[in-house]
């Protein structure tokens, strides 16, 4: 807290709010890059055994569908980032598979499609 | 015939010595420190109570007569426009929107105000600090009942303000209020008063309250800028009180310098992002414009704001550390907020629209910079599509920023095409943050922000359900489910302006010829 000079203060120490534990399934967040058309990235709670390959044939049409360059994305050229950092997923393999744990961040990048005329949108 | 006696009267130092003379004292039995444990443990020293100046020495007796004369006028005034049905003379029902969103997320927070000085009036050890809290105490709790007085006129005749109080503690959005004023009255009272009186109160309030009260005058709403302007006379005192409360500190002791300074940049920065709200009211909220948002940050922030941290330069102080980021917002803030609105319209009691044509032109008028490049090229798509019956709600959940509880809307500063992502781990556990200084301000006492109820991960955790629901059932609507727990009525309070009964109902007692057929809308979820 701010306490800032009180040596008698007691340990600090409450269970997180958002530990795993608490929900029916891990936490994911998703950003589609350069289209903020969808004001920020999603939440999503997905089974961990969840095949990676299912994000851009079963959960993304639905969250993502809506915007004219969804149709046109080329998923074998699609970049994939993890907390910002370039990442090579497999899409065979499921998400904990690849690493994803509760409350990761990735993002997907779809070269050559920037929004709405070019807006980012 | 009785001897005249001359009266001596008081002037008013020599009042306000009398009034509050004997309220403090020394106490016998126990120690004064175990009688106000709260005014050390921030590390805050003070030395010298008696140093503590109220500029105002206000005391009850002045307080009554000076608030009650107010009171006067401020309800014959609402009265007068209750009466001759001042809610028809407004420019558009567009407009009442921004009274949903005043009753919804600021009102509110007078009353946390009024319990936070009402708490931390109990904690100093010096008196005239907490009788200064007390009067901020009382006039916070009467700008609540005055505000909440005056919009119930408006809840007579509109949707969205009906359960105002039910909302503020479950929907989304308000959260980014409510956890403001939670985190400031969870703080010490040094930090109370540095968040609440100075940065709050000094550093910001001329941008919501002026805009808003001017806002209103020029939308033909008399009764809100009355109440607006009795508000705001109060506010002018709360503000110096805000300035003097600093420097009281400042001069008390130099080991005070690095701790407020880090409060200052705490609290500005959270103020900031509260106050995005009052840049899209302004932008997108107002048929009749005053000003734009931009133009406001330059004149009220950059220019005052800039000057009153030149003038506490003497004291050691720099502006605060996330001033730069802040001033390179004010081009992009107002539009991505009300994007965000306009995306999520489904789970938010009021009403969102497209720009009309000439709206979009003032908007490229005055952000000549960023408007046509990044939003236009959304609002027009929006349109085309919602004319076709096809009106863009977002239906999945956002990420929160786990600090300031924004959904992640903001962008890179320098790079208006990324939204910018940040992350911590605490204990194996990640945190993620829409800017540096949300960031900051979770690393510096993460114990606070983990118990962070954000409204999406208490939505997935089922704990915004009614008691009794099944989300297992056939056929189970989670979104249907959290409005029902909001209490909000689908269909009436939320969804777009466009075909609204506020619309609709406006435009009947006006007489005026009745809106355009909306085309059907095809999203799920959104059929009224």
């Amino acid at each position: 807290m701010s306490v800032v000079s009180n040596p008698a203060r007691a340990a600090y120490d409450f269970p997180m709010k958002d530990v795993r534990e608490n929900f029916p399934a891990p936490l994911l967040y998703i950003g589609w890059e350069d289209h903020l058309m969808f004001c920020a990235p999603f939440c999503l709670p997905l089974p961990p055994e969840t095949p990676f390959g299912a994000l851009g044939t079963a959960v993304l049409p639905g969250i993502y569908g809506y915007h004219p360059d969804f149709a046109q994305i080329d998923w074998s050229a699609v970049q994939w980032f993890k907390s910002g950092q370039p990442w090579t997923p497999d899409p065979s393999k499921s998400l904990a598979e690849n690493g994803l744990q509760h409350k990761d961040v990735i993002r997907f990048r779809t070269p050559g499609l920037t929004g709405i005329q070019g807006s980012f949108s | 015939m009785d001897t005249r006696v001359e009266k001596k009267k008081l002037g008013l130092k020599e009042r306000y010595a009398a009034m509050t003379r004997g309220l403090g004292w020394e106490t016998s039995y126990q120690p004064m420190d175990k009688v106000f444990p709260h005014d050390k443990y921030e590390g805050i020293k003070i030395h010298d109570w008696d140093k503590w100046q109220d500029p105002f020495r206000l005391t009850m007796d002045a307080y009554w007569k000076y608030q009650g004369e107010k009171e006067k006028k401020l309800y014959a005034v609402i009265e007068a426009f209750a009466q001759n049905n001042g809610q028809l003379g407004v420019t558009d029902a567009r407009y009442i929107n921004a009274l949903k969103l005043f009753i919804q997320g600021v009102t509110p927070l007078e009353y946390y105000a009024h319990r936070g000085f009402a708490h931390v009036g109990r904690q100093f050890t010096g008196e005239g600090a907490r009788v200064a809290a007390q009067m901020q105490s009382i006039d916070e709790l009467r700008h609540y009942q005055t505000e909440t007085h005056a919009i119930s006129h408006y809840n007579k005749y509109f949707n969205g303000m009906h359960e105002s109080n039910h909302w503020f503690d479950r929907v989304w959005y308000l959260s980014v209020p409510k956890s403001f004023f939670e985190d400031a009255c969870t703080g010490g009272p040094f930090e109370f008063l540095t968040a609440v009186s100075f940065s709050f109160e000094y550093v910001l309030t001329n941008l919501l309250f002026v805009p808003f009260m001017s806002g209103a005058a020029h939308n033909g709403d008399m009764s809100t800028v009355t109440f607006g302007f009795s508000a705001q006379s109060d506010e002018s005192r709360h503000m110096t009180l805000g300035i003097e409360c600093i420097k009281f500190i400042l001069e008390q002791d130099p080991d005070n310098l690095p701790i407020v300074q880090r409060w200052i940049d705490k609290w500005f920065w959270r103020g900031y992002r509260l106050l995005t709200i009052v840049a899209m009211m302004q932008d997108y909220m107002l048929p009749k414009r005053v000003m734009s948002w931009k133009e406001a940050w330059e004149m009220y922030a950059e220019e005052n704001g800039g000057a009153l941290f030149r003038d506490l330069a003497r004291y050691g102080i720099r502006e605060p550390a996330g001033w730069k980021q802040a001033c390179e917002g004010k081009d992009h803030i107002s539009h991505q907020a009300w994007a965000t609105f306009y995306n999520y319209n489904g789970a938010a009691p009021f009403h969102t629209w497209v720009p009309k044509e000439e709206e979009l032109n003032w908007l490229s008028e005055k952000y000549p910079e960023t408007f046509d490049k990044y939003y236009r090229p959304r609002w027009e798509f929006w349109r085309d599509q919602a004319a076709e019956g096809k009106r863009f709600y977002n239906m999945t959940l956002p990420m929160l920023c786990t600090t300031c509880q924004v959904p992640m809307l903001f962008t890179e500063e320098g790079d208006a095409s990324k939204i910018c992502y940040r992350e911590s781990d605490y204990f194996g556990n990640k945190y993620h943050f829409c800017s540096d200084h949300c960031k900051g301000i979770f690393d510096h006492e993460p114990e606070k922000y983990v118990q962070s109820w954000l409204p999406v991960h208490q939505i997935y955790q089922g704990n915004c359900f009614k008691p009794g629901t099944d989300p297992t059932a056939e056929g189970f609507n989670p979104l249907m489910a959290v409005l029902d727990y909001y209490h909000v009525n689908v269909g009436r309070d939320n969804f777009d302006f466009e075909g609204s009964e506020d619309q609709k109902n406006f435009a009947a007692w006006r007489g005026d010829p009745p809106p355009a057929p909306v085309a059907a809308t095809t999203e799920p979820g959104a059929a009224k």
